[in-house]
């Protein structure tokens, strides 16, 4: 019987098996950020065992808050800070060089096909994008791996997603994703691997497998998983171009981590997006997802486009078009972070910074700010925001906020009408 | 082993998220301690604020309640949030993944029972509010019992690596000796 991709990793990497349901597997990244790794250092110390296995498998990056809002998070940023130092961690990025980092440790090429990754963030599962098993972990699986390299699973089954049709105009990776959370419910996934393939995917850029990945643990997944291909070549091929004679070479290489067509799935969903329409939630669970043209006229106070889910170029670029221009509603307060520096930089490079600011929008630094509601742009009660972001739950962006998730396309149609909109009306 | 059980409490709802049992907010706390008055604090039951101060909530021991408790964000601060709050067994139908690998992890349990059985154990806390549970973890039973004396039993099956980690004391010390 042949093996789906994630099989395959599985046995590239097995340490060990506990029960036949249960793997121990070896992890070749362990990504950190200063939400959920000081509590996992601290206690290393505390037990003597402050040690990390390899300070070239941790990336570090401080960007959930930051710079610093208070003297809590400067104390977080200082123990996380002092750890890289202590270890020789060489990348760890700190303000100035740091943002969002399932956005940041993609663009530096850390995660290769066939890669095993572990963060201490349940939105790990977006490096799956590259053809890697990636997934979400709490602080004490993070310590064990920071500490021996390796992490428990239950095994996951898999559930092919196929995705097929045309994408209309105006509709994107974020709509694909939301109807398929719909469709599955917050737990349809849960200790399942989500493989997303078919035409759609095929003809993705990084930046919307990224997307779609991202939020596969909406739906309860341990992680999603695209097939590495000639995109993820050219995507990493700054970093490779020294391991592989030429691009197809990466190209065929990449390829032993695609599924065998024998192998088997617990699930199979094929979605043809050829009639979607763009998504949008509302309420409190990202499985509650509407057409936009049964949520338009909702009225919308603040607009965030951002994040690890839709904080990309791309994500600024599809929002700048419908910005350019224009002018935001009086009653709206926009917002945009680009995630990482070097997307604000290429950003400011296409005069796309520009437009968001002419348009009435506030531009902020990479971080995960008002994502998870703890600073820059936290809502106040009552108050509801489109945001191109991946959790809508009850207080995630401020005690008695509503969040509305969305594409970047459609949170910038809000911004301009104060109300949820169709965005079709401003592309031309 | 340490025993799991005692004072039940009980919340009738699917999908409690981890947002909801520790807000972002405390996320910048360094020390578990402090996320102790918080559990639970953003939760909202039938449109309503959750009561954090209800007495029978601050005396519970174990939490009983419906499906994929624990999704969302990964964060442990859920399970210390618990911890801290003498809170040793969550029961219900079905656990989000990363939340149930916390909760063993951190050597504490996160039950499943089927639908039937927590069916059975809401109607006992019909009857009389005050309800004892404990659970046998080599017979793979939980026993729970009203004040009239009322007892409901049933059984789990608990897979035997989760076990194994209870027993350690959590995956740090189990992964300290093994790897
Ligand atoms: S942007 Fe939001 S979802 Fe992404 S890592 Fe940051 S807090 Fe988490």
């Amino acid at each position: 019987m042949g093996k789906t991709i994630a099989e395959k990793i599985f046995a590239a990497h097995l340490r060990d098996t506990p029960t036949p349901e249960n793997m121990v597997l070896d992890i070749d990244v362990i990504m950190c950020h200063e939400i959920t790794t000081p509590i996992a250092i601290m206690d290393l110390v505390d037990k003597d065992m402050d040690r990390v296995i390899d300070p070239n498998r941790i990336k570090a990056v401080i960007d959930h808050v930051t710079p610093a809002k208070d003297s809590k998070t400067a104390t977080q940023a200082k123990i996380m800070r002092d750890w890289a130092r202590r270890h020789k961690i060489k990348d760890f990025f700190d303000v100035g060089r740091n943002g969002v980092c399932h956005a940041l440790f993609p663009e530096k090429g850390f995660i290769r096909p066939g890669n095993t990754v572990i963060m201490g963030d349940s939105h790990t599962c977006t490096h799956g994008a590259f053809g890697a098993f990636a997934a979400g972990v709490g602080t004490t699986d993070l310590e064990v791996g920071i500490l021996k390299g390796v992490c428990a699973f239950r095994k996951p089954k898999s559930m092919k997603i196929e995705v097929t049709g045309t994408l209309p105009i105006g509709v994107y990776a974020k709509d694909v994703i939301l109807k398929i959370i719909k469709q599955l419910t917050v737990n349809g996934a849960t200790d399942m691997v989500m493989e997303f393939c078919g035409p759609v995917v095929e003809e993705m850029n990084m930046s919307s497998r990224m997307t779609l990945c991202n939020m596969s643990v909406e739906a309860g997944a341990t992680s999603g998983l695209c097939l590495p291909d000639k995109v993820t070549a050219e995507y990493l091929w700054p970093f490779i171009q020294e391991d592989y004679a030429s691009l197809e070479e990466a190209v065929e290489d990449f390829s032993t981590w695609h599924s065998d067509p024998d192998a088997e799935y617990a699930e199979t969903l094929t979605i043809d997006v050829s009639n979607l329409r763009p998504q949008v939630t509302y309420d409190y669970k990202p499985d509650k997802v509407k057409d936009v043209d049964e949520l338009a006229g909702a009225r919308i106070d603040q607009v965030y486009i951002g994040s690890c889910t839709n904080g990309r170029i791309e994500d600024i670029r599809a929002a700048a078009s419908i910005l350019l221009g224009r002018t935001i509603a009086d009653s709206v307060r926009g917002i945009l972070t680009p995630a990482t520096p070097a997307i604000y930089s290429q950003a400011l490079n296409e005069g796309l910074i520009k437009i968001f600011m002419d348009a009435g929008f506030c531009v902020l630094n990479p971080t995960c700010g008002a994502c998870l509601g703890m600073s820059s742009g936290v809502l106040a009660e009552g108050e509801s925001c489109a945001s191109t972001t991946n959790r809508n739950f009850n207080g995630r962006m401020g005690k008695g906020g509503m969040v509305h998730l969305m594409s970047p396309l459609c949170a910038a149609a809000a911004a301009v009408t104060g109300e949820i909109t169709d965005p079709a009306q401003f592309i031309n | 082993m340490k025993a799991f059980g005692g004072s039940a409490f009980f919340i009738d709802r699917d999908d409690i998220n981890t947002d909801e049992i520790i807000p972002a907010k405390y996320l910048t706390e360094i020390t578990k301690r402090a996320l102790q008055p918080h559990l639970l604090e953003d939760l909202f039951l039938d449109g309503k604020e959750f009561d954090t101060q209800a007495d029978d909530f601050q005396q519970a021991s174990v939490l009983v309640t419906r499906s994929n408790f624990g999704c969302g964000s990964s964060r442990e601060h859920a399970v210390w949030a618990l911890e801290v709050n003498d809170i040793n067994v969550v029961l219900g139908e079905s656990f989000a993944r990363i939340f149930r690998q916390n909760m063993f992890n951190c050597g504490i349990l996160a039950v499943e029972l089927s639908k039937a059985d927590i069916d059975k154990l809401f109607a006992l806390a019909q009857g009389d509010g005050a309800i004892k549970i404990g659970i046998e973890l080599d017979k793979d039973t939980v026993v729970a019992e009203n004040g009239k004396g009322e007892k409901v039993e049933c059984s789990f099956s608990m897979n035997p690596f989760d076990k194994e980690l209870v027993a350690a004391g959590g995956w740090l010390a189990y992964a300290d000796q093994k790897y």
